[in-house]
């Protein structure tokens, strides 16, 4: 007790100073903490708020006109724009990581890694109006499901390979050896021993592409367009509506009507994507995949 | 050799990214070929962009077809981009170094993983969804408080908006290079006397300042090209150079969203061309920045080798 007494009286002035700024730092932490988390917090309650208000039967029956009515079309389309997309994706995504993780140890290994990363460093934008150009304009498809589903499909199949990459490699070599040892061929080895010991990381991968391609805006306005109807079938040559669509545009809209359509159709895609990201974070936590 | 098709398959399905890559640039190149000898190198220094007359006839500039009076500069869309991401990163780091060291030090680690996860939950959240939020909730708080003017549309907003969204990439990329700190550096800055704070600030700090860079420039990267979330709140001025904070702003990414309609019924296909020749020059800055960010980076695991 005495020894902590005399300590404090013997505190100089800089150490006062030192002590006073450790507890101003801190502060400065704590509020900056919470000055990165409140926006997220406000947007959800704001978007869950609006949303949930503007949710109604008639949202999933019926098809826009104008900036009126329903959304079914654009959820239909959001649906089969990104289903298309992980049809393409899946498949190269998960065979480049193959790759990749089990015979990409050499020099070409690693220039497509670099290749990879610069590709998803590339603005969505610029991929779009690549999109655009050969799809839209060169192959004369016009907005079409095709040209949306591939432009989506090309952002998320790097994401995909580095992750399925990742996550094979975590596999311990000996069950490698093991398989082969006991005769099995190279595909035998990878889809009946890596993958299935690797398969929630492939999942995760799959599931964050999916949830990038829901969320996504850019690359869409370029080559889905946007359409009052649903889905007829066609490939090409019939512009498709998607969920972020509405969003963007039916907020700048002056009436309420619109607004309630732009914030339930953010709900949704909202939902969507922190539904996944947080299944797969409490799934698979911090095991450096995400 | 032996030939083995399992391996030959995966390779060519891997050998698809290279060549997404490849034809991005090639066809943007191709493209934008009349394009780069029609508005030549003062393209990047001019500030009217202006598609010319598109109902008239067009005339021909030395083998070119253009709409009459078609003059492409984009000088104050590169001057918007530099501005709202240059003022995202300013907003940005102080925020998530002070997010991150709270975090790996400060918070009991119960809720730490739960925190933790809030802040990269950030990340993810689409970039509609930050506009939509940046013109109902920011854009009033702005426009009531801040702007002389009474409007909130404009380059600060952008700039807030861009901050809150690349905040988690330099966060969680400082927080687990703050992590990986070895315990002993801590501990002898512990036993020199040093207050927690000044353990953090003085001794670990600047163990990960390579890293925390290359997430700066990182982020960087992904501010320059983001495009949604800034053509909603940055009131999309164009011909005019950024004056103030509340100047409405374009950025390269956003213009090109922002001029599809018109780019559309130019008969002469010019203002399609141009826009590529834009979208390669922001291919081009974001290559280069995100190429530093991964030399920065790969540099910057020496904290980790040091723990060996």
């Amino acid at each position: 007790m005495s020894a902590s007494a005399s300590l404090k009286v013997a505190r100089s002035a800089q150490e006062l100073r030192r002590l006073t700024i450790s507890k101003l730092g801190w502060v400065a932490c704590g509020l900056a903490l919470a000055l990165v988390i409140a926006p997220l917090v406000d947007i959800v309650g704001v978007v869950t708020v609006h949303g949930v208000a503007a949710l109604s039967g008639k949202l999933f029956t019926q098809t826009t006109s104008g900036t009126a009515n329903g959304l079914l079309n654009a959820i239909e389309g959001t649906f089969i724009i990104t289903l298309f997309a992980m049809l393409i994706a899946v498949p190269i995504g998960i065979g480049a990581g193959i790759h990749l993780s089990e015979y990409g140890k050499n020099r070409l290994g690693g220039v497509i890694r670099f290749l990879s990363d610069v590709l998803t460093g590339t603005p969505s934008i610029v991929l779009g109006y690549f999109a655009y150009i050969v799809f839209i304009i060169g192959f004369g498809w016009g907005f079409s499901l095709a040209a949306a589903a591939i432009t989506i499909a090309i952002l998320i199949v790097p994401y995909l390979a580095r992750i399925t990459e990742l996550a094979l490699q975590q596999v311990p070599n000996p069950m490698r050896e093991a398989a082969y040892a006991l005769g099995a061929k190279d595909h035998t080895v990878v889809f009946k021993v890596v993958l299935p010991a690797a398969s929630a990381g492939v999942i995760t991968g799959a599931l964050l592409g999916l949830a990038i391609s829901v969320g996504e805006t850019a690359p869409l306005i370029y080559t889905a367009g946007w359409s009052d109807f649903t889905w007829d079938g066609r490939f090409t040559h019939a512009p498709v509506a998607y969920l972020t669509y509405v969003i963007w545009t039916f907020i700048d809209q002056p009436d309420a009507h619109s607004h309630a359509l732009a914030y339930a159709a953010a709900f949704l895609v909202m939902l969507v994507v922190l539904a996944i990201n947080i299944a797969v974070r409490l799934v698979v936590r911090r095991t450096r995949l995400v | 050799m032996k030939f083995r098709p399992f391996r030959v398959s995966v390779l060519l399905l891997s050998l698809l990214i290279p060549a997404a890559l490849v034809a991005v640039v090639f066809f943007l190149v191709a493209y934008s070929g009349q394009a780069i000898l029609f508005n030549g190198l003062h393209f990047m220094t001019q500030i009217s962009w202006n598609l010319g007359d598109l109902y008239s006839d067009p005339v021909t500039v030395s083998g070119i077809s253009v709409p009459p009076g078609a003059n492409y500069g984009i000088l104050v869309f590169i001057a918007g981009t530099l501005a709202s991401s240059g003022l995202a990163i300013l907003i940005a780091v102080p925020l998530s170094v002070g997010a991150a060291i709270f975090l790996a030090e400060a918070v009991p680690h119960r809720i730490r993983p739960a925190l933790s996860m809030l802040v990269e939950l950030v990340a993810v959240v689409p970039s509609v969804v930050f506009g939509l939020w940046g013109i109902t909730v920011l854009i009033p708080l702005i426009g009531r408080y801040l702007s002389p003017s009474g409007n909130g549309y404009g380059l600060l907003a952008a700039s807030v908006v861009l901050a809150l969204m690349i905040t988690p990439i330099i966060a969680s990329t400082l927080y687990d290079a703050l992590l990986q700190v070895p315990k002993e550096n801590r501990e002898s800055a512990f036993a020199l006397g040093a207050t927690h704070f000044e353990v953090v600030a003085k001794a670990m700090l600047p163990m990960v300042r390579t890293t925390l860079i290359g997430g700066i420039v990182l982020a960087l990267g992904r501010a320059l090209g983001e495009t949604m979330a800034v053509l909603m709140v940055s009131g999309g001025g164009i011909n005019i150079l950024p004056t103030s904070l509340f100047s409405p702003i374009s950025t390269i990414a956003s213009f090109i969203v922002s001029q599809l309609d018109s780019a559309e019924s130019d008969p002469t296909n010019m203002s399609v061309r141009t826009l590529s020749e834009i979208a390669l020059v922001l291919f081009l800055i974001t290559l280069a920045v995100n190429a530093t960010a991964k030399l920065l980076s790969s540099g910057a695991l020496n904290v980790r080798k040091r723990q060996s």
